[in-house]
């Protein structure tokens, strides 16, 4: 079983396989299942994913009315107009919201890892695919390589907001998004993990503080970074770019600054954002309350 | 390991909004009415930490409500399942307790109905992934990675031999198990982890089992 990066990466080139392929040997030796079970239990993710995207893209709010709407917004801006950051990343940034605003709809998505978090790795899935032209099946290994990297993320830090900030959540969605573009688009293992290390470092840090503790704002847009940066990042590792800091190490420094990040900003709704004063008149709008615990 | 399987990370299929918030309120009220064994007439649930300040944005609330109700976390009525239960005449009632826990996603649920309670702890670890830390006062040290079944039991000669036998016909191995007593001669808990996911017709069989009370599982 492999427990970090260094570990997954060694495996996938000493067999010359796929990061994916790693994962589903591992998934099929632990659970004692097979390879076509485990594809279609995959394949199942997938279609819940494609179909969180449809139902965005149709246009939907959440029952506070926070939220939806905007991925709706960028599909028809990228149609009438020429984007400045190009189709394929508005794309990404679209579908990557829409699934965040269907799980504010409380429409049925996959986590991924989290809920808060399940819009990168599908929303840059279908953007990639346009330009990519996947099969089915790497379709569904794209999602077995960005399970390989959140697996470890899992083990050695956290992927939960409340026990990391928002850097365990999106940072490492986006992350996992990032590893997962590089094996599609024919990249190393060793690539898809500096892919992995670059948008994690650039999500460290990042508080979880989200207005009246509702998944909803700034996990919306915060999703629309995770995927921009998942994007970019897979673009420099393509080109050769690596991290100077190995992928295990930033997970680890990831960890360290999730422990020492003060409670009010892991997921309690009482700092950062949520802290502010239409963060707090947002709350007492929804609940009919201020925070009178705080 | 905390996770071992790729599907902790690429999952569960869920209702929003928060899978710690939701899907894991869910598994964990889910967990409750399963070792209850049925569906509760009453619920008291605390909750602790980030649970206790946001479980109402998050419908920590209804999705442990629907977890009571015996919901998946992808079933279409979670969102509903507060009202389902009031329509059900079930009474659910959330505390905020101030107490410190352990863990920031931490629920107590004490349910029960006219003839018996029951008590559980279980936290919400992330992604979805739950683990139940306390069972009727017995204090449970479920690693979370395997499946699990919790047998409460009488403290009788027999009891244990008598599901390990089962469990052996059917082949099932036993990677960790724990017998705990309150007193002897009185109530007790196996706690077994096995290799792979049981079939209920394996935890049928081990209920009709002699001494035993009541029966559940933890798929992982």
């Amino acid at each position: 079983m492999f427990r970090t990066v260094a570990e997954l990466v060694e495996q996938a080139e000493q067999d010359n396989i796929l990061i994916s392929e790693v994962m589903i040997r591992q998934e099929m030796d632990v659970k004692n299942v097979s390879r076509d079970e485990i594809f279609r239990n995959m394949e199942n993710n997938l279609q819940v994913m494609e179909n969180a995207i449809d139902q965005a893209l149709e246009g939907v709010e959440s029952v506070t009315g926070l939220t939806g709407g905007d991925a709706v917004l960028i599909q028809n801006y990228m149609r009438e107009k020429t984007p400045l950051s190009g189709n394929l990343l508005l794309d990404a940034v679209s579908k990557a919201m829409g699934t965040n605003e269907v799980n504010a709809a409380m429409g049925t998505i996959c986590a991924t890892p989290t809920a808060g978090s399940a819009g990168c790795v599908p929303g840059t899935l279908f953007a990639v695919k346009n330009q990519l032209n996947p099969t089915r099946e790497q379709m569904i290994r794209y999602l077995f390589t960005a399970g390989a990297f959140g697996f470890v993320v899992a083990n050695n830090a956290f992927i939960s907001g409340a026990a990391g900030g928002c850097q365990a959540e999106v940072g490492s969605a986006g992350a996992m998004a990032s590893a997962a573009i590089v094996e599609m688009a024919g990249g190393t293992p060793q690539q898809s993990a500096d892919a992995f290390a670059m948008t994690l470092k650039n999500m460290l840090g990042l508080v979880c503080d989200p207005v009246a503790g509702l998944v909803e704002v700034p996990c919306v847009k915060r999703n629309a970074a995770g995927s921009s940066l998942a994007i970019v990042s897979a673009d420099m590792a393509l080109a050769g770019v690596t991290s100077r800091i190995p992928c295990d190490e930033v997970i680890g420094a990831m960890y360290r600054i999730g422990k020492t990040m003060p409670t009010a900003l892991r997921e309690t709704g009482e700092g950062g954002l949520a802290a502010t004063p239409t963060g707090q008149a947002m709350k007492e709008k929804i609940f009919g309350m201020a925070d009178t615990k705080a | 390991m905390k996770y071992n399987s790729v599907f902790d990370i690429i999952g569960p299929v869920m209702i929003g909004p928060s899978s710690s918030h939701t899907a894991g309120a869910a598994r964990i009220g889910k967990a409750a009415r399963n070792l209850f064994g049925a569906e509760p007439t009453w619920a008291k649930i605390h909750l602790y930490e980030s649970f206790a300040k946001t479980y109402k944005g998050h419908g920590t609330d209804f999705a442990l409500a629907g977890g009571l109700l015996g919901f998946d976390t992808d079933d279409p009525r979670m969102s509903k399942a507060l009202d389902i239960a009031h329509e059900k005449n079930i009474k659910i009632e959330f505390i905020e307790d101030d107490a410190k826990a352990h863990h920031p996603n931490t629920a107590r649920l004490i349910i029960g109905n006219d003839a018996d309670k029951l008590e559980l702890v279980g936290i919400s670890i992330g992604g979805g992934k739950v683990e139940i830390t306390e069972l009727n006062g017995f204090e449970l040290r479920l690693s979370g990675n395997h499946p699990a079944i919790l047998i409460m039991h009488n403290d009788r000669f027999g009891a244990i031999a008598s599901v390990t036998r089962i469990l052996a016909k059917h082949e099932i191995n036993i990677g960790h198990m724990e017998v705990n007593r309150k007193d002897v001669g009185k109530e007790a808990l196996m706690v077994i982890e096995v290799d792979q996911n049981m079939e209920d017709w394996i935890l049928q069989e081990l209920e009709n089992a002699d001494h035993i009370l009541q029966i559940a599982k933890i798929d992982s």
